[in-house]
């Protein structure tokens, strides 16, 4: 590391988990792999897909067929071609069911990939084949407009077979992972930071304006923002809620928050009579929510208060809206406790009801003020239970003991396929016991469609059917909250809250 | 022969803990595995090939008395296991990697507040009732009853983002004054500690008969306390010191939360809520052998303060 070295210090969040493309599941281990590895695709700074590993490609008109020429320039970081070869084996090693990948179904549109996940067919099935040194072909098993999008993912991006096979799991590791990004891993201290430096070999290196870059572990918020305070940071990962407000007032051009495809909701488990029988109550239970005053006094970062479940700013799609999203808050509640009674409910006779949430202060005041909502506005006492994420998790899936719980859902790619597939009756992420037969044929007609207008209105469908019959009541669009320094030039809002370090640069 | 005896003594007390330590290891496994969530359970929901794909990898497919006797086995062999959570990392080094910063934090911070501790109780205590001693005992219930979780953000505030004297966090520099901060917090509560327990015990002493006699000698009470009082003051406070230096060694969450240390600590707790099964047990193993050491390491140091416990 040269002294005068162009060095930026983000701040990334919890420890990711490993460095291995296909292995990695959090958001923060996929945060260093866009700095490390560049799919066939990539985003710009704004977020628009762009070419990447490859420098073109074809869709065939039945959307079935795609074919990629990459570019004869692209190197691994030591210096070796990337070819259509490195990306067979990268994604036949995301399928197979030795590698146990988690995010394994992300290639689950293309011929035979199920198949093989499950043990049924070998790997070599897998529709993907290298029909020149630069050129790669993908069949489908059904036509997936969100496919390309796929192809910018973590889980796809490729790795070095030779690498793989000598180090074994240890591939990963500094010192020994190969990589075709504009960065290179060069050190990985567990608990502290990754550093990475540019990649000389990479083809778009001029581009590349920082030369190191390091992602810093912080696990609390607070403590991140003390770092950035002392300038041993440059780019934060989140903002303390507590600290929001002043920091909006001392330092608004380094705050950055931007809509972010996910939406925080509750989720309604159906199997609990109460709310499987009732689809009045589970109306009321929404309406009594004032999502205007939540958002702009107890979650207070600018989060948007949600009327639909898929968030603004997904592509080629606009989501129907729940129709009090207009009304007063006077003639809402009004509504809301009309419904309560007729769905059999009185001062008499009040709603007896759990709500789970898992550790935290944000959920936690979140869960006081809807039950004081409730309260006041239909009058029951909803019980409130705390629980660690992963018990709550378990819980969820269980499906036995839940009636409300608090979770959030974020899109993995843009598309309203993303927020929609969890709720088809047989999902393993359908958490809520929901099975409507109209809503699983929409979407089955939307998988079927290559016509992107007329795939809209089939998702936009089954998102109306879904706010009629209401498993989930969405409460706000969460957004991205970062604070960027000063001297930081290049960053963009974006919605999928991506920012390769390679897109960034100092004054 | 009083050696040989002391030898005797150090190899019953460490094969006795060998039940001990197998006792631990079992129930700790049980434990995690009667905790709710598995380490691969997230928020998004995995379809059941695939989460049957990373259970065979990880054997969680398998009995949990099988599972037991396969890591039972490896312990044997002298192996922790690979971690759930970091793939390609072994239990071993990440314990190590982490041990590391835990330990040289822990020791300078127990070393500082020995020498301050036990400084200030002796003095206390010598004079009794002054006002010196009235600020000692002042400070010392200060330091027991103000928090680190409320100091450590105070200093780090002051000295790192206002004064800018010190750096706010561990990974961003590579001289000893990343040091400072962490060791101050992590020795404030001990120093305290000590400083009250010193106290007290020295009191007694010099109110005992021996040290009366030896006033009536005419020694001068910095004699009577180095050659006379010290040593048996000293026994109350070591058996807080064996299970205390293993605690303050193994490091504290939130020191290390705050000061961005990759120490053990965290390690722990955040092992604990990934439900890295393998991770977990590693450290609860390595903690509870410190303690067995400790714990005897007191138990020698006994024999070598006062007399009539080695006549024993």
């Amino acid at each position: 590391m040269l002294p005068e070295a162009r060095l930026l210090n983000r701040g990334i969040g919890p420890e990711p988990e490993t460095l291995d493309p296909q292995l990695a599941r959090t958001t923060q281990s996929h945060i260093a792999l866009r700095d490390l590895f560049e799919g066939l695709v990539s985003y710009s700074a704004e977020g628009v897909l762009v070419a990447a590993a490859a420098s073109r490609w074809k869709i065939s008109a039945d959307g079935l067929r795609y074919k990629f020429w990459l570019r004869p320039e692209g190197r691994w970081s030591n210096g070796e071609t990337v070819v259509a070869r490195d990306f067979v084996y990268s994604f036949r090693r995301l399928v197979d069911p030795e590698t146990a990948a988690f995010y394994a179904e992300t290639l689950n549109s293309v011929v035979n990939a199920a198949e093989i996940t499950a043990g049924n067919k070998p790997p070599e099935a897998l529709g993907v084949e290298a029909t020149s040194r630069f050129e790669l072909e993908i069949t489908l098993r059904e036509p997936t407009p969100y496919f390309l999008s796929l192809l910018a993912q973590a889980a796809t991006y490729p790795v070095r077979e030779a690498t793989v096979v000598e180090f074994g799991e240890q591939f990963a590791r500094a010192g020994k992972l190969v990589s075709n990004g504009a960065y290179r891993l060069a050190k990985w201290e567990i608990g502290l930071a990754i550093t990475l430096i540019r990649n000389e070999q990479y083809w778009n290196n001029k581009n590349t304006a920082i030369d190191v870059v390091r992602h810093h572990v912080t696990v609390e918020p607070s403590v991140e923002l003390f770092r950035y305070r002392a300038g041993e940071l440059d780019v934060t990962s989140t903002i303390p809620s507590e600290a929001f407000a002043r920091i909006r007032d001392e330092r608004p051009a380094e705050l950055r928050v931007s809509a972010f495809l996910g939406t925080y909701y509750y989720g309604l488990n159906l199997n609990y009579p109460p709310l499987g029988d009732n689809p009045e109550l589970r109306q009321a239970l929404s309406m009594a929510i004032d999502r205007e005053a939540l958002t702009a006094s107890v979650t207070g970062r600018g989060e948007q208060p949600a009327y639909s479940w898929i968030p603004p700013g997904v592509q080629n799609y606009e989501s129907p809206v729940l129709s009090y999203a207009t009304l007063s808050t006077e003639k809402r509640n009004a509504a809301a406790k009309r419904l309560y009674t007729e769905a059999g409910y009185n001062e008499a006779n009040p709603l007896q009801i759990q709500l789970r949430y898992n550790t935290s202060e944000t959920h936690k005041n979140i869960a006081l003020a809807i039950q004081a909502m409730w309260r006041h506005t239909l009058g029951f006492e909803a019980e409130l239970i705390n629980e660690e994420f992963r018990v709550l998790v378990t819980n969820m899936r269980a499906m036995k003991i839940t009636q409300i719980f608090r979770s959030s859902w974020n899109g993995d790619y843009n598309d309203a396929y993303a927020f929609l597939a969890m709720f088809e009756s047989d999902n393993p992420s359908n958490m809520f016991g929901y099975s409507n037969e109209d809503y699983d044929l929409q979407l089955k007609r939307a998988a079927k469609q290559t016509n992107p207008a007329r795939r809209r209105l089939y998702l936009e469908e089954a998102e109306r059917v879904l706010l009629a019959d209401l498993p989930v009541i969405p409460i706000y669009y969460h957004v991205s909250k970062h604070l960027v320094s000063p001297s930081v030039r290049g960053w963009q809002d974006n919605v999928l809250d991506y920012h390769y370090s390679q897109h960034l640069s100092f004054d | 022969m009083q050696q040989r005896g002391a030898l005797r003594f150090a190899l019953t007390r460490l094969l006795s803990a060998i039940p001990t330590l197998f006792l631990i290891i079992v129930l700790a496994f049980m434990m995690m595995r009667a905790a709710p969530g598995g380490p691969f359970d997230e928020e998004r929901a995995i379809p059941p090939e695939t989460a049957a794909n990373i259970e065979r990898a990880y054997h969680l497919d398998e009995s949990l008395p099988r599972q037991f006797r396969r890591y039972f086995g490896g312990l044997l062999r002298g192996d922790l296991g690979p971690s759930y959570r970091y793939p390609g990392y072994s239990v071993a080094e990440l314990i190590g990697g982490a041990m590391r910063y835990s330990l040289q934090l822990g020791a300078l911070a127990m070393l500082s507040a020995l020498i301050l501790g036990v400084g200030a109780g002796v003095l206390a205590a010598v004079r009794k009732r002054s006002l010196l001693d009235r600020m000692v005992t002042g400070l010392a219930m200060t330091g027991i009853s103000i928090p680190i979780f409320v100091i450590a953000p105070l200093f780090l505030l002051v000295f790192a983002v206002y004064l800018g004297w010190l750096p706010a966090s561990w990974g961003d520099s590579e001289s000893g004054l990343r040091y400072v901060l962490p060791v101050i917090a992590l020795a404030l509560p001990q120093v305290a500690y000590v400083t009250r327990m010193t106290r007290a015990s020295m009191i007694e002493v010099m109110n005992s008969d021996f040290i009366r006699t030896a006033r009536a000698q005419g020694l001068s009470t910095f004699t009577i306390v180095r050659r006379h009082a010290l040593r048996p003051a000293m026994v109350p406070l070591l058996s807080y010191m064996g299970p205390a230096v293993a605690a303050v060694l193994t490091g504290s969450v939130v020191v290390e939360q705050i000061f961005g240390i990759p120490g053990l600590g965290q390690l722990f707790v955040r092992s604990a809520l990934n439900r890295d099964y393998t991770l977990v047990l590693g450290i609860v193993i390595f903690y509870a052998t410190l303690v067995i050491v400790f714990n005897l390491l007191v138990d020698i140091a006994y024999g070598f303060l006062d007399p009539r416990i080695r006549r024993q």
